[in-house]
């Protein structure tokens, strides 16, 4: 099977410590995502990423493989149905350096099985994600389309 | 995101065209991207340089290998800053229809 990769770059006028709270706090991400992120970010654990709304609706699972906070947290991702079949999950890495008085936060996203829907909707979804992330910490507001 | 720098990199058709390959098969190679390109080698770098420094594309190392990433971020934030406010009417217009056709007044 084909395995795609993809590397999302952003810029955030903010200190490490916030933009990795940003990243994990299900108070946060439920603002800027639509979506609660749910783990205690151990390497081993779990994570889940929720709707942020009365369903809790489970819409994406994985596993933390690494974190070195506020530096780096690595991820497996994976749809649901998905959560046993390791070969099935793909993996996301961020990480977070100090650039003057911004962050430069960088994901990427590998072992994507190139030309599924996964990997269109991660394709779509990042940068409005990242984007939103941004605004929310510089502004106080998310993009306002987001949550729909 | 440096706006000016975002805007002069599109402001090319070969750079544009650097962004649509890359955009159906991410991460390339120097070599892969010249494949496309009636261009030298050379030309294509300076290209490259001119994304690289807009923050349009980003490069990674894997082995001996230099890839080249679309990061479509800044046109993300392009497009958030310069074209969605202008698209609200019309959002809103489709909203009001929707809650018309529903029946619903409560949003």
């Amino acid at each position: 099977m084909a395995r795609s990769s993809f590397v999302y770059v952003i810029y955030i006028s903010a200190t490490s410590e916030r933009v990795w709270r940003a990243l994990l706090d299900g108070e946060f991400t439920r603002r800027y995502w639509g979506h609660d992120n749910v783990s205690d970010w151990q390497p081993g654990s779990t994570w889940e990423h929720r709707r942020a709304d009365n369903t809790h609706a489970v819409r994406l699972v994985g596993e933390v493989i690494e974190s070195n906070p506020p530096h780096r947290l690595v991820i497996t991702w994976a749809e649901p149905k998905d959560k046993v079949h390791r070969s099935r999950h793909s993996r996301v890495a961020f990480e977070i350096e100090p650039v003057g008085d911004m962050v430069r936060l960088t994901v990427t996203h590998d072992e994507l099985e190139a030309g599924s829907e996964m990997e269109q909707n991660i394709k779509n979804g990042w940068p409005r994600v990242l984007s939103s992330m941004k605004s929310l910490l510089e502004t106080g507001r998310p993009l306002e389309t987001w949550a729909s | 995101m440096d706006a000016d720098r975002v805007f002069k990199a599109l402001a090319d058709a070969s750079r544009r065209r650097l962004i649509d390959i890359l955009n159906a098969h991410d991460g390339q190679t120097l070599s892969d991207l010249c494949v496309h390109h009636d261009m030298t080698r050379q030309a294509v770098t300076q290209h490259l340089n001119i994304l690289e420094a807009a923050g349009l594309v980003v490069t990674v190392w894997r082995g001996r290998e230099k890839l080249h990433f679309l990061n479509p971020v800044p046109l993300q934030e392009i497009y958030d800053r310069w074209i969605r406010k202008f698209e609200r009417s019309r959002l809103k217009a489709i909203h009001d229809l929707k809650r018309r056709l529903e029946g619903t007044h409560d949003g």
